[in-house]
């Protein structure tokens, strides 16, 4: 019965109308892990969170949950699981504290214990200040903590955490990282949905890459880098005007080529050095001038593009949204 | 790093997380009427922190009274001492109605933020979230009952029954609103904007309670009319406040109250549950 995954996902499939926001998604999350699902908004990250955490029903495919079926056991999941929304999952009329006890009662604490625990992860998450106040008048990054404290009031044995960062600023983000690092080092095992790549490289043991409802790629961070080549030759020019012609040359020689958001950089999968050499001795034939190159593993904004055949942050930010409002 | 006043609030920082994230033990689930009464807990906080929320169970109820009593008393009922015998327990059957259909506009509302993902994620008895809600709903109508009541003993309205009476009345007209009440929350999970709850549910209620004997006698309607009227639970409802307020009430009338509101409760009650349990 104990299994050592604590998820276990087949062919899940879930359809809003027309859209097939998930199409057969396979996951296997070890106990204990950080397991992170990349993607771009409108993915289909939310959908399949929400199927896991109890709150939609696939169409079709089925998952267990820390060994308990989602459809026929949906209840024993939710005993185990906690789950931090995309929108902020907590009660925004309420302060701080309430929101916690609100919680810690409903799991089950007495009422001193709920009050207690409340105060222990308020001072935890820097929230001590700001507890008596209305969750309507938190910053994005408070809230996003308080967020988190909600769900660990009675630690979950799996956390689900959707876009934990999105639409915070740098600070805010690195605070939510050392929180989430923290947790790790418990016994939680994490399941985060992330749009962003240093995210889920940073926090992340595992990955599975996820476009159009279809998981496309899967495996740890370094592996998925491997996948698509044991390396990259990044290259900056001179003259921003002479990166089509480096384009041409480095697509001719090395394949595919990702021109970087810098206007005088670009980068080519490359598998080994004496190529990488071949095509910087090329561009320095073909007249184009190199400030600087390197060679070194790709981004996971690579393998995305290598993937997907599209950058990972070209959609429009609304989808994701959208995806649940379209019943 | 060299050790400095920041990087050591940092380190404590760190430490007090650490032990927050420590493993607690998992206490047993809360019992349905915990969790219950938890919710309705959540109810009151709210009324607590935006008070302006009680507006409608006590100026809107004030209104009533005395808009009724004295623009249509002279017409109606030749005194308005006459009428508002009559007309009090049928504003407060009236006034705590139409309370009921905030309790939809109150849940569509509650639907569009993030939090109702979390409280439909938790171990907890299924509908607690809407009859915890239903039960904060019902303190709000024990404020608007009584701001009638009060009000009308201020203008001279005496019930023979007594303070008994009055409770009883009271307390039938939150049963059946609390049953009713279960419509609107239906209703505020089928349609898509708090608006429409409002719209929709007041295109409903008005109709009903008008075509009740809140107002006016029904042998003063054309029979057609008085049959329809008589057969409103709204009419049995008033009928039976009234009873109870005058001490001579009619068993079967409370009976019938009774009756209708555990049928809505028992249709409405396990419907808005599997609603909100399969909204998406």
């Amino acid at each position: 019965m104990h299994s050592t995954l604590a998820i276990e996902a087949s062919g899940l499939v879930k359809t809003f109308g027309e859209v097939r926001a998930v199409d057969g998604v396979d996951l296997a999350v070890r106990s204990g892990s950080v397991y992170g699902v990349l993607g771009p908004n409108g993915a289909g990250k939310t959908t399949t969170i929400r199927m896991l955490a109890t709150l939609l029903r696939p169409d079709s495919g089925s998952a267990r949950v820390l060994g308990h079926d989602i459809l026929h056991e949906a209840d024993a999941v939710r005993g185990l699981v906690s789950l931090t929304g995309q929108l902020a999952s907590v009660d925004e009329d309420l302060t701080g504290r309430e929101n916690l006890v609100l919680l810690g009662r409903l799991l089950g604490l007495k009422r001193p214990d709920a009050k207690a625990r409340a105060g222990e992860l308020l001072e935890a998450f820097g929230l001590a200040d700001a507890a008596g106040r209305l969750v309507k008048q938190y910053s994005g990054g408070m809230r996003r903590r308080l967020d988190i404290a909600a769900s660990l009031v009675v630690t979950p044995r799996l956390m689900f955490l959707d876009e934990p960062t999105t639409g915070l600023d740098p600070r805010s983000r690195n605070q939510v990282w050392d929180i989430i690092r923290a947790l790790v080092a418990g016994e939680t095992t994490i399941l985060l949905c992330t749009q962003y790549l240093d995210e889920a490289d940073q926090l992340a043991d595992g990955i599975a890459v996820i476009d159009h409802g279809k998981v496309i790629a899967e495996g740890t961070p370094g592996q998925l880098k491997a996948s698509v080549g044991s390396g990259a030759l990044h290259v900056r020019l001179l003259d921003p005007d002479q990166r089509p012609e480096a384009q041409r040359v480095l697509e001719r020689e090395l394949g595919s080529v990702h021109l970087e958001a810098d206007p005088a950089a670009l980068s080519a999968s490359c598998a080994d050095s004496d190529r990488a050499a071949e095509g910087i001795a090329e561009l320095s034939r073909a007249g184009v001038g190199i400030g600087s190159f390197s060679l070194g593993q790709p981004t996971l904004d690579e393998v995305f593009l290598a993937l997907t055949g599209h950058p990972a942050e070209d959609q429009t930010p609304e989808e994701g949204i959208e995806e649940e409002q379209t019943v | 790093m060299s050790t400095n006043p920041t990087t050591q609030a940092a380190a404590a920082e760190a430490a007090a997380l650490r032990k927050a994230l420590a493993s607690t033990p998992r206490p047993p689930r809360a019992g349905a009427l915990s969790a219950a009464l938890t919710f309705g807990w959540r109810g009151m906080l709210k009324v607590k922190h935006v008070p302006e929320q009680l507006l409608d169970v006590t100026i809107t109820p004030v209104m009533f009274v005395l808009l009724f009593t004295y623009v249509f008393g002279g017409a109606i009922a030749g005194s308005t001492g006459d009428y508002l015998d009559y007309i009090l327990p049928g504003v407060l059957v009236m006034s705590v109605l139409f309370t009921t259909v905030y309790s939809g506009v109150a849940l569509n509302t509650d639907l569009t933020k993030g939090v109702v993902d979390r409280f439909r994620s938790l171990p907890i008895w299924r509908p607690a979230p809407l009859v915890g809600a239903l039960l904060g709903d019902s303190v709000r109508y024990l404020v608007a009952g009584t701001v009638i009541v009060v009000l009308g003993l201020i203008l001279g309205f005496r019930p023979s029954a007594g303070v008994g009476g009055v409770v009883a009345a009271l307390a039938l007209v939150i049963v059946f609103a609390f049953g009713l009440s279960w419509v609107f929350t239906t209703l505020g999970l089928l349609m898509r904007s708090p608006n429409a709850v409002m719209n929709a549910g007041f295109m409903g209620i008005f109709p009903l309670t008008f075509l009740s004997n809140v107002f006016v006698e029904p042998d003063t309607l054309p029979s057609a009319l008085e049959a329809v009227v008589n057969a409103n639970p709204i009419s049995v409802l008033a009928t039976a406040s009234r009873g109870l307020m005058e001490g001579d009430a009619s068993g079967g009338d409370i009976a019938i109250v009774l009756g209708t509101a555990a049928a809505l409760t028992a249709v409405f009650g396990p419907l808005t549950t599997r609603l909100y349990r399969n909204r998406t």
